[in-house]
């Protein structure tokens, strides 16, 4: 069943240019949808409109097949996390998250034992009688995620709930909500700038990018083909390696520096525009073994991260970054061979930014079945 | 290397201690010169007049305010078994009642009506707070007229509907009801304006989640408007109690006290000892007794509010 449907959704601020731009979106029952882009691209707004806290500019919002672009919040049965928290000051951190369950009359007993189990999951059991502004930022965001959490409403809307909590307490919260999430059967939208997070939790995803959806799916789908230069540059950590290209002599040249030998086969549709912008990501520039090295570059910089080396060349004027498995004793100013393959890289339209043609060895090298 | 060792030395030598009682002493002289102008204005118009009021009220004096004999405690104990007083008191008391409650509830409901969003809603912002540009002698002119045996609209309404007219003014009965209602409504702008900004300050945030919470327009009232705004309430309720005690223009212009002394507010009374009797002794002791009372109310009303109000 949909729980969430966004039919030719537009919104725009005092009838100025539109902040979101026809969006069309449908989010399943029990999915844990993710909404991410860079800032200011209408994530927040998009969520607010869900909500029922901003007015719908245009097209049509569904929720459970009920059409409830006039509905107030409070007759549309979620719970939201506000990306300022929006705690009562006034009240304490017990106070705060029983303020809902209080104004729906839900029985004293049943209000305890939620607040218990909530407080208890979100480590705030210390923290009950203290006012919000004698707890720190990540204690704050807990406190706004008990909140919801405690509604138990079948959709619950997130905005940047974890954005201030350390890198520890973020990749248990992240865990934490995702098994609540199973366990209750929640329709979650929840909302994120970090790519790594959209990853990590979405069933789905969304980017975002100035109002405009850039791509919806899969979390590997997003990553494997990128339906354009924005989501290719948006997910993964580190970033793809971009850089201009031209068919040459049958070759592949990039930046004008790494030439590239190309399946014959694939040059008619690689030079039909004009303009190649190609993307590889940081796993698939490989350390080149004596048979297949094709190319040697110079080390600019070499970054340690325990299990993981990562190396940065010099291609042209862009900076590429390669991802070695393992600890590489490699200095600056050190040719190392690696080995690029055009099986590896995705081909995109410069000008209109779209992909023409994805990576195509990545389904038989790395997809383990399990 | 040479001035290395110089450096050394002067550290050596340098007493702390005395370099940082100069630069106290000079921050405290720069504080008192900023502060002189007030010092010198508060001085000549409040602290001087305190105590010479506390003196005159020991003494009797002469019709220029000379103090002639000394008498000790006696205006006090006078001024308590006379009636007159007595009745002053009381209807001071019944005055602030009237008042600052009337004038606060009225002003919260307005402001609170006035703060939605709705088209036009500065017109109604503007009209509620307009009382506070008027002058209380404008107003009670305005009100005279109102409360016009013959001619004031209010009686004629009564006529209207078949109820025979009011002396408002006149009456025993109603006098000290009429200038309270003209009261209030001199005091609405001030609170509703002050009401209305501390309303505007609350973020809209907490409504938005009360929202989605599913609270009710009196449940976010109760849970969130009043508690958000009780120190904007706290301060409102301070100046008008303040204010009510001190009323003196508005009687002066409607009753000048009367009838029967039934708005004989305790500023009033001390205006006529002093100025209409040139009994400057009494007058000075009344206004000490005022003084003490209106101390004693603040105080307590800052132990009782400061458990109550919540400050952000
Ligand atoms: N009340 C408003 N009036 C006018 N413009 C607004 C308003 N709220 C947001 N905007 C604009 O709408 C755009 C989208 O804002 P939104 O808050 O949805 O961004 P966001 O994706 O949540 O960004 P962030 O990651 O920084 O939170 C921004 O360009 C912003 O300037
Ligand atoms: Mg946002």
């Amino acid at each position: 069943m949909k729980q969430v449907e966004l039919m030719d959704v537009s919104k725009a601020y005092e009838k100025q240019q539109y902040v979101l731009d026809e969006i069309n979106l449908s989010i399943e029952e029990g999915e844990f949808f993710v909404l991410v882009g860079p800032s200011g691209s209408g994530k927040s707004t998009l969520l607010r409109m869900i909500a029922g806290l901003e007015d719908i500019t245009d097209g049509t919002l569904k929720i459970n097949d009920k059409v409830v672009n006039h509905l107030p919040p409070k007759d549309r049965n979620l719970s939201m996390v506000f990306q300022n928290y929006a705690l009562y000051p006034h009240l304490t951190v017990e106070q705060n998250i029983l303020f809902g369950l209080n104004a729906k009359k839900v029985n004293k007993k049943e209000q305890q034992k939620r607040l218990k189990e909530t407080a208890e999951m979100m480590g705030l059991r210390n923290y009950l009688k203290r006012k919000p502004k004698q707890l720190s930022g990540g204690q704050r965001q807990r406190v706004a995620l008990a909140r919801s959490v405690v509604s138990e409403s079948p959709l619950c809307l997130m905005d940047e709930p974890l954005s201030n909590l350390d890198a520890k307490l973020r990749a248990h919260m992240r865990i934490e909500i995702r098994r609540l999430q199973k366990r209750l059967g929640l329709t979650m939208v929840y909302v994120t700038h970090d790519q790594v997070e959209a990853m990590t939790m979405g069933d789905r995803i969304m980017v975002l990018d100035n109002g405009k959806i850039q791509q919806v799916g899969e979390p590997i789908t997003l990553y494997n083909e990128p339906a354009n230069l924005f989501v290719a540059s948006f997910i993964g950590s580190p970033k793809m390696n971009m850089g201009n290209a031209a068919i040459i002599d049958q070759k592949l040249v990039i930046e004008g520096v790494l030439k590239i030998p190309v399946d014959p086969a694939d040059v008619a549709t690689l030079t039909k525009n004009n303009g190649l912008t190609v993307g590889i990501r940081a796993e698939h520039i490989f350390q080149g073994t004596s048979e297949n090295t094709t190319h040697e570059l110079e080390v600019i910089n070499v970054e340690q991260l325990g299990n993981e080396t990562l190396l940065t060349f010099e291609i042209g004027k862009e900076l590429w970054t390669a991802k070695w498995l393992g600890q590489w004793r490699v200095d600056v100013g050190d040719k190392v061979p690696v080995h690029i393959s055009t099986k590896n890289i995705s081909f995109f339209d410069t000008e209109s930014g779209q992909l023409m043609k994805p990576a195509s060895i990545i389904n038989e090298q790395e997809v383990v079945a399990i | 290397m040479n001035e290395m060792t110089i450096h050394r030395e002067s550290l050596a030598t340098v007493d702390f201690e005395k370099v940082k009682k100069r630069q106290r002493m000079g921050s405290f002289f720069k504080g008192i010169l900023f502060l002189l102008p007030s010092i010198v204005l508060f001085s000549v118009f409040l602290f001087y007049p305190m105590v010479r009021t506390i003196y005159l009220s020991f003494f009797l004096t002469d019709n220029s305010g000379v103090p002639t004999v000394f008498v000790g405690l006696d205006n006090f104990t006078n001024i308590f078994s006379s009636p007159i007083f007595q009745q002053s008191l009381q209807s001071t008391i019944l005055f602030v009642l009237y008042t600052v409650p009337g004038a606060i509830l009225i002003s919260l409901f307005l402001a609170v009506i006035a703060n939605e969003k709705l088209r036009g809603i500065g017109i109604f912002r503007t009209m509620f707070s307009s009382t506070m540009g008027i002058s209380v002698a404008a107003a009670s002119v305005f009100w005279m007229f109102l409360f016009h045996p013959t001619m004031g609209w209010l009686n004629q309404l009564l006529q209207v509907v078949g109820l025979d007219g009011i002396g408002w003014l006149t009456d025993p009965k109603w006098a000290l009801l009429s200038v309270s209602i003209s009261t209030v409504w001199m005091n609405i702008g001030f609170t509703f304006l002050i009401l209305l900004g501390g309303l505007q300050s609350i973020d809209s945030y907490l409504y938005e989640s009360a929202d989605i919470d599913g609270a009710g327009y009196f449940y976010k009232l109760r849970r969130i408007t009043i508690p958000m705004l009780s120190p904007t309430l706290f301060f409102v309720v301070t100046v008008t109690l303040i204010n009510a005690f001190q009323t003196f223009g508005q009687i002066d212009m409607l009753t000048r006290g009367g009838p029967q002394n039934e708005t004989n507010l305790i500023v009033y009374s001390i205006y006529q000892e002093a100025f209409m009797n040139y009994q400057y002794g009494t007058a000075s002791a009344q206004a000490i007794i005022l003084f003490l009372i209106i101390l004693v109310i603040t105080i307590v009303q800052f132990k009782l509010g400061e458990r109550k109000v919540h400050y952000q």
